[in-house]
């Protein structure tokens, strides 16, 4: 089944003329995405030179194009000055999931339209994500088709290519993937290691977790917390950035805002404290993984 | 003129916002700091009653300003680091040539590594009461949210640690700001007297219309004082600003001070990569910034020290990678550059030949070694071995591979 996007995804690319959006849009259809069509105002009646000489309808409006196509799913191309508004026509437009790959959007641009697209009842993920991948059924955004082959395990992690790098290993190991999905990298961010989590432990085909996190803000904390109450399948954890001393925070509100101090260490312990298989290095994640199994 | 200090791994690593640091989590965290006296000027320019003050950079000019405000002056130094009270960075002054000794003595002096280039001089006041008023965008509720205390003037994370209920919260919907009613809230957890209420509502809702204005991430006043006479008034403040904003705020661009930072680390955000030096001998170049911390991680696991981080992002152009290069060699404790790419997409025989093409361009006298994972890994690896460098597909085996080499080259 997998999270998210399977073989049903239908996609819109948002910015599918520009530079990223046109390779990436090839590189979709190339794993065999169904890209049924493309938004660039101005350009709405033309068509885009998609892979293998198939062509995709290029739209003025995201409404158009989800009218005339039955998109469920938008990916954003745009850059950063107007990714929060493509985000949120979008939204408006009534697909399911939004992936927004584009970094650098304002952080303030972002408080106002997280709440636009969850008023909406539409999930999304990023911005500033690689996407996420359902092996061998969809791939909405840039991670490598390559690295990753069709298997039980899920994965989720907040960094681009740290993912990868973890993925190709569990692929090489014979150990295949459910989905993979980014979350990104930004202070406000669509979708979060617990939604991923709960998406996972509702999908029969996923039977164990790697979860994939990095120094600063409670994500990863809450996440092992949620595990512990709420789920019944393996999960395994890396955190990059782990030699952080502790005692140092965000200077000034910052810390005192998320009442944690967002080090490694911290992470770690709440992940050993929940029962999370603890990878020291990204070469260790296959190993707790295999263990899970024969245990 | 000695510049930051270097750091160790371990400070770094740590998620605090350094002044002038880009940090690894190169979106969450990068914010630029302004001096004091520039955050000032913002809240003065949305109609923030802040009391008069100039900048100083001689003592010449110290005095000569002090001589102006006539009475008693403080003497700030204006660097982006906090505890400059407690570094003897700030200082009272009763007549002009008080001032100008203070100012010698603070102009000039070291601040948690930073050098204090000028100083902020203003009419001290005579202050009844302290409090600490801030807004920042918090990452869990996912909007800007105020903080207010009556105990300031000091450390907030001090409040923070040892009474946390002396600070109360209240978030701002974004796509209404802070209301009338909220601001006056806050005004009267601050304040009994009515006057001073609607006073500093006034002010906080001037600071959450700067702090919109200038794309801040941070915007604090503290302290926020009462004086003698019941006024009230802003004494100091600061502002940090999302470096996302900076494309469409160039005014605000303008305000930053290189100055406060490495020249290589000013060189790098020029040359599009994310570089921080640290006190190591491993350098390393690492696309990605997850993948660059899990790099440094593995380089301490296996016994090594890293020099730097650096995250030369998702371009395999050889322009970037010599501009890595120059910038790691300018270092002169770096005895070994580890490169760790994984491509996916990117093809690596053409990162190979950027890495060949680069090391062609500039002299480099220290060993390289290389990974690299993606599309045409066998034959990026031929051109490297070709070339002379050692390379591999393994990240486990070039970081151990850097670290002995690193080792070699210390006892020899």
């Amino acid at each position: 089944m997998a999270i998210y996007i399977d073989e049903g995804t239908r996609l819109i690319v948002q910015g599918i003329t520009g530079r990223d959006g046109s390779f990436h849009a090839r590189q979709m259809m190339e794993y065999g995405t169904q890209v049924v069509g493309g938004v660039t105002p101005g350009k709405g009646g033309q068509n885009f030179d998609g892979a293998g000489g198939r062509a995709v309808p290029i739209f003025d409006t995201v409404e158009r194009a989800v009218t005339e196509t039955g998109a469920n799913v938008s990916v954003i191309y745009v850059p950063p000055a107007f990714a929060g508004d493509a985000i949120m026509e979008a939204a408006d437009a009534g697909v399911q999931l939004v992936v927004a790959i584009t970094e650098g959007i304002p952080v303030l641009d972002m408080t106002r339209v997280y709440p636009y697209v969850k008023e909406r009842g539409v999930r999304l993920l990023g911005p500033n994500c690689p996407g996420l991948i359902s092996p061998g059924k969809s791939k909405v955004g840039i991670l490598p088709g390559q690295i990753v082959t069709a298997g039980p395990v899920g994965v989720v992690s907040r960094s681009g290519t740290l993912t990868y790098e973890v993925v190709y290993q569990l692929t090489l190991a014979g150990i295949g993937q459910s989905t993979c999905v980014g979350i990104g990298g930004d202070p406000i961010h669509g979708t979060n290691f617990i939604d991923c989590l709960e998406a996972f432990e509702a999908d029969p085909e996923t039977e164990a977790v790697v979860l994939i996190g990095e120094i600063g803000g409670t994500d990863e904390q809450e996440a092992a917390e949620f595990v512990s109450s709420r789920m019944s399948k393996p999960v395994v954890g890396f955190i990059a950035g782990q030699t952080a001393p502790p005692g140092r925070r965000m200077g000034h509100a910052g810390a005192i805002i998320s009442g944690s101090a967002g080090t490694a260490a911290e992470k770690m312990e709440s992940f050993a404290k929940n029962g999370i298989g603890v990878a020291r290095r990204p070469s260790d994640v296959v190993g707790l993984l295999q263990a899970t199994r024969a245990g | 003129m000695a510049r930051t200090a270097r750091r160790s791994y371990a400070e770094f690593m740590c998620p605090a916002v350094v002044p002038g640091m880009q940090t690894p989590e190169s979106r969450d965290g990068t914010d630029m700091n302004i001096h004091e006296y520039q955050a000032r000027e913002i809240l003065r320019s949305h109609g923030v009653d802040v009391p008069p003050g100039d900048v100083a950079g001689t003592a010449d000019e110290v005095e000569r300003i002090a001589a102006r405000f006539a009475g008693t002056v403080v003497i700030k130094a204006q660097v982006h680091a906090g505890g400059r009270g407690k570094a003897g960075g700030v200082k009272l002054a009763s007549n002009p040539s008080e001032a100008r000794a203070h100012a010698d003595r603070i102009l000039g002096m070291s601040i948690k590594g930073l050098t204090v280039e000028k100083v902020l001089v203003a009419p001290a006041e005579d202050i009844a009461s302290e409090a600490y008023v801030g807004v920042i965008v918090d990452r869990g509720s996912k909007r800007p949210v105020f903080m207010v205390s009556r105990q300031g003037g000091v450390d907030i994370e001090e409040v923070a640690a040892r009474a946390p209920g002396a600070i109360r919260r209240l978030g701002v919907d974004p796509r209404y700001g802070l209301l009338p009613f909220q601001a006056y809230s806050l005004g009267a957890t601050l304040y009994d007297d009515i006057k001073q209420q609607r006073a500093c509502a006034n002010i906080l809702t001037k600071l959450y219309a700067a702090f919109v204005a200038s794309g801040a991430s941070l915007a604090e006043i503290n302290p926020l004082v009462t004086t003698r006479s019941g006024e009230v008034k802003a004494l100091d403040a600061k502002v940090n600003i999302d470096d996302n904003e900076l494309f469409r705020r160039p005014e605000i661009e303008a305000l930053r001070d290189t100055s406060a930072e490495p020249v290589a680390e000013t060189a790098a955000r020029d040359a599009g990569l994310t570089y921080i030096k640290l006190d190591g001998d491993i350098g390393a170049v690492v696309n990605g910034a997850g993948l660059a911390m899990a790099t440094m991680d593995l380089i301490q696991f296996y016994g090594g020290e890293p020099a730097n981080f650096l995250d030369i992002g998702g371009s395999s152009n050889p322009e970037k990678v010599v501009s890595a290069l120059r910038i790691i060699t300018s270092d002169e404790r770096v005895r070994v550059i580890c490169f760790n790419i994984f491509g996916g997409i990117t093809r690596c025989d053409d990162v190979a030949n950027g890495i060949v093409e680069a090391t062609r361009r500039i002299d480099i006298d220290v060993p390289i070694v290389i990974r690299l994972t993606g599309t045409n890994e066998e034959a990026a690896l031929r051109i490297l071995e070709e070339a002379g460098f050692s390379a591999t597909t393994s990240m486990d085996d070039v970081v151990q591979k850097a670290v002995d080499v690193a080792k070699a080259a210390a006892r020899a």
